[in-house]
C-alpha cells in the first residue's frame, strides 16, 4: 500500500468529516484528543502560517496591482490579471507549451528507464547486486548543481565524451554538422532529460521494493501457463507495480511543472536556445522576483497550483482504472 | 542395467545444458548492466579526469583523454612548442622554432647544439607531443577562487540548525498522528500529505512580501530556517510510519512507571526510532545541501550569505572559460554528499523505500 491508496482509505472513514462525533468526546478521550494535538501543534501551526495564510493572501494579491518597492501604490483590479494572464499574455501559454513539451519528452523516458533498470537490479542472474544498486543509485547523491555543471561539459559538441563515444561508434557527432546538444532548439530537451536521468535513483529503489514485493507464485503460474519472459513482465509484473508508477507519476508532474533549476544555471533563464528553455517556473520567477511584480506573481502561482490540482485529480481519477491495489476487493 | 545408465546420463545432460544456460544468462546481464553502468557514470569519470587538466587540454578536442600537457622546450632563452614532425626517418619530436609557410626551422631537444633543422611542410598539421601530468593544483586554485571555506560554513550552518529544528517537530507531529486519537485526525493527515504536492509557489510570494518587505529580512538567513522548524510531510510520514510499528506495550509499562506522555515519547519512543530519525536526518542535510530556489530569492544582494549551490552558479557564470576549474569545485562539493551516503546507505535506502512502498 503507499501513501495515496492511504488517502483513499481515509476518504471512506467515517471520523474524517463526522463533525458532530467530533465534539462529543468522554473525558478520557477529551485529554487523548489534546495531548494528540499538542504533539502535533508544531506541523499545525506551520501548516496555518506558511500554507493557509499564504495561499489565501497569494489569492488576495491576484486582485491587485502590487509591486513590492511600491506598496502604498497597490490597488484593487479585480480579476485583471487573471484576465491579462489568460487571453493577453502570450508567454503565459507559450511558457505552460515549452513545460508540457519537456514533460511529455522526459516523463515517460524517466519513468520507463527507472522501472526496466530496477528489473535490471532485481535479475536472478545479475552477480553483484548490491554493488550494482549502489552505484547506480551514486548520481541521484550528487547535488543537482555540481551534475549541471558536469553534464553542461560532457555536453560540449566538440570537447565532451559523450559525443565523442557516439562518433566512436560510427555516427557524425563532434563535427560542424554534430549534435549540439545545448544549443538546438529540437535536443535540448533530450539534454535535460539526460541530465535528469541522474535524479531518478529514488524511482528505481521504490519501483525495486515493489518488484521483490512481486508473489513468486505469480510467476510460477505464469510459467506453468507457457508465459515467456516478455509476457511475464506484461501481465505479471508490470500490473503489480502499478501503484509504484502511479505514485512516481503523480511526484514527476508536480515537480516538472516546477521546473527551474537546469534552465537557470545554464544559461540564467534566457531562453536560450530560442525561447525553447523559457519554462512556466522561470516565466514566474521574473514576474515575481525580477520585475517584483507581486500581483501578477501571485496570479501565476495560482494558475500553476490549479494546473497542478487539476492534474492530480485526473491522474487520481483515472488511476481507479489501471492501479492495482493488492488486497483490495474490486 | 543399460538402460537405466542411458537415462542418467541423458538426465546429467540435461543439467549441464541448464546451467551452462544459466551461466551464459549471468555473464551476458552482467556484463549488459557493466556497460550501462559505465555509460550512466561515464560523465562522473569525465567530470573528475577534466578537473585535473590544464585549461588548455580541456578546450582542446583533439588532446588525448587522460590528464596530459603539451611538450614545450627551451631554446636559447626562448620556449617553444615541441611538435611530432615526420621525417624520412619516421616521426621525430622537435621543437618549432621558426614558422613558415611552406617551410619552418624545428630544433631537436634530444641535440640542440646541431642547430636549426629545415623541414618542408605546413607546420599547421603538425600534432603536438603531449606527455602525462596531473594538475593537482586545480583543486586548492578552484577552493580559493570560490571561497569555498565560507559556502561550505554558510551551508552546513543552515543545514545542522534547520535539521535539529525540522528532526524535532517532525517527530512530535508524527507521534501525535501515530499514537492519539483526536478530531479531524483523518482529515489533518490528508491535508499533511497534501502538502508535498502543493507547488511552493502558491504560497511563495506573499511569504516573501512578509519576510523581505514587513520584517526586512532579505539578505538573511532567516526566512529560508523558520518555515523549517515546523517539520514536513515527508519527514512526518516517514516517521510516523516507523512509530506505528512500534509495541504500545512498551509505552504502557512507562506509562504505569509513572512517566508523562512527554517522557514516554522521549525516553521510550525516540530510542526506539533511532534508524528512522538517522534516515530524516540524512534526507533534511541533503535536501539543505541542494536547496536553490530559497537561498536563490532570500539571499539576492548579499553574496557573503551564499550557499553552496547559489555560490558554484555565480562562479560557473564568471568563469565558464576556466572548464578545469569548474569541474573540480564540482567534485568538491559532491565529496561530503556522496561519503555520507555510501557510509549510511542502509538506513537511507530504508528511508525511501518506506516513504515510497510503505511495507
Amino acid at each position: 500500500m503507499d501513501m495515496f491508496s492511504e488517502l483513499d482509505s481515509a476518504r471512506g472513514s467515517p471520523r474524517l468529516l463526522d463533525i458532530r462525533g467530533a465534539f462529543r468526546l468522554t473525558g478520557a478521550q477529551r485529554v487523548e484528543a489534546k495531548w494528540g494535538l499538542l504533539f502535533i501543534s508544531p506541523w499545525l501551526i506551520g501548516f496555518a502560517i506558511f500554507y493557509l495564510v499564504p495561499m489565501v493572501v497569494s489569492l488576495l494579491f491576484s486582485l491587485y496591482d502590487f509591486t513590492l518597492s511600491a506598496p502604498d501604490e497597490a490597488r484593487f483590479i479585480g480579476l485583471q490579471n487573471w484576465s491579462r494572464m489568460l487571453f493577453d499574455d502570450p508567454n503565459t501559454w507559450e511558457t505552460l507549451f515549452v513545460t508540457f513539451k519537456f514533460a511529455l519528452i522526459s516523463l515517460p523516458i524517466g519513468m520507463v528507464s527507472a522501472f526496466l533498470l530496477a528489473v535490471l537490479l532485481n535479475s536472478q542472474h545479475l552477480i553483484g547486486k548490491n554493488i550494482f544498486r549502489t552505484l547506480f543509485y551514486a548520481p541521484t547523491m550528487v547535488p543537482l548543481i555540481a551534475a549541471i555543471l558536469i553534464w553542461s561539459r560532457v555536453l560540449n559538441p566538440q570537447t565532451g565524451w559523450l559525443n565523442q563515444l557516439i562518433e566512436v561508434t560510427g555516427i557524425e557527432a563532434v563535427g560542424i554538422n554534430g549534435l549540439r546538444w545545448l544549443d538546438d532548439p529540437n535536443l535540448i530537451y533530450i539534454a535535460y532529460t539526460f541530465i535528469g536521468l541522474w535524479g531518478i535513483g529514488n524511482a528505481i529503489l521504490i519501483n525495486l521494493a515493489s518488484l521483490q514485493g512481486v508473489p513468486t507464485e505469480l510467476y510460477e503460474a505464469a510459467s506453468i501457463d507457457g508465459a515467456g519472459w516478455l509476457r511475464q513482465l506484461w501481465s505479471v509484473t508490470i500490473p503489480m507495480v502499478t501503484p509504484v508508477i502511479f505514485y512516481n507519476l503523480v511526484l514527476s508532474v508536480v515537480g516538472l511543472l516546477q521546473f527551474f533549476i537546469v534552465p537557470w544555471v545554464l544559461n540564467l533563464g534566457s531562453g536560450y536556445p530560442e525561447g525553447s528553455t523559457n519554462f512556466y517556473m522561470i516565466y514566474f520567477y521574473k514576474q515575481a522576483f525580477t520585475f517584483q511584480n507581486m500581483g501578477y506573481g501571485a496570479t501565476l502561482a495560482w494558475f500553476m497550483f490549479i494546473i497542478g490540482l487539476a492534474i492530480t485529480i485526473f491522474l487520481f481519477a483515472t488511476g481507479r482504472y489501471w492501479v492495482y491495489y493488492a488486497g483490495e476487493s474490486k | 542395467m543399460a538402460v537405466k545408465k542411458k537415462k542418467n546420463d541423458a538426465l546429467t545432460e540435461f543439467e549441464i545444458a541448464r546451467r551452462r544456460r544459466n551461466l551464459l544468462l549471468q555473464a551476458g546481464i552482467t556484463l549488459f548492466a557493466l556497460i550501462l553502468l559505465g555509460v550512466y557514470l561515464m560523465p562522473l569519470f569525465y567530470g573528475a579526469v577534466t578537473s585535473l587538466k590544464t585549461k588548455a587540454q580541456s578546450a582542446d578536442p583533439s588532446a588525448p583523454l587522460l590528464p596530459s600537457i603539451a611538450v614545450s622546450f627551451d631554446y636559447e632563452d626562448k620556449n617553444y612548442d615541441v611538435l611530432q614532425v615526420p621525417t624520412a626517418a619516421g616521426i621525430r619530436e622537435w621543437a618549432l622554432v621558426k614558422k613558415g609557410r611552406r617551410s619552418s626551422q624545428f630544433v631537436d631537444p634530444g641535440n640542440p647544439d646541431a642547430g636549426l633543422i629545415d623541414w618542408e611542410g605546413n607546420w599547421r598539421a603538425l600534432e603536438p607531443v603531449w606527455v602525462p601530468s596531473v594538475q593537482w593544483d586545480n583543486y586548492p586554485q578552484a577552493w580559493n577562487t570560490i571561497d569555498f571555506a565560507r559556502l561550505l560554513f554558510n551551508t552546513l550552518v543552515y543545514a545542522f540548525v534547520t535539521m535539529v529544528g525540522t528532526v524535532i517537530a517532525s517527530s512530535c507531529t508524527a507521534y501525535g498522528f501515530a499514537r492519539f486519537n483526536f478530531p479531524f485526525k483523518n482529515l489533518l493527515f490528508m491535508i499533511l500529505i497534501g502538502t508535498i504536492v502543493l507547488p511552493p509557489a502558491v504560497t511563495l510570494v506573499p511569504t516573501y512580501a512578509f519576510f523581505v518587505n514587513v520584517l526586512g529580512w532579505g539578505g538573511t538567513w532567516l526566512p529560508l530556517i523558520i518555515p523549517q522548524m515546523f517539520g514536513n510531510a515527508y519527514n512526518v510520514f516517514l516517521l510516523r510510519q516507523y512509530f506505528l510499528t512500534i509495541p504500545k506495550e512498551m509505552e504502557e509499562a512507562a506509562q504505569i512507571d509513572g512517566a508523562g506522555r512527554v517522557r514516554t515519547f522521549v525516553s521510550v519512543i525516540l530510542p526506539q526510532a533511532v534508524p528512522a530519525l538517522t534516515a530524516v536526518s540524512l534526507f533534511h542535510f541533503f535536501f539543505a545541501w541542494n536547496d536553490f530556489f530559497g537561498p536563490l530569492i532570500y539571499l539576492a544582494g548579499n553574496r557573503d550569505a551564499n550557499p553552496i549551490t547559489v555560490g558554484l552558479t555565480e562562479f560557473n557564470g564568471l568563469y565558464s572559460s576556466e572548464t578545469q576549474l569548474i569541474l573540480a569545485a564540482a567534485i568538491i562539493s559532491m565529496i561530503l554528499p556522496l561519503a555520507i551516503f555510501f557510509m549510511a546507505q542502509r538506513v537511507f535506502i530504508q528511508g525511501i523505500v518506506i516513504t515510497g512502498v510503505d511495507k
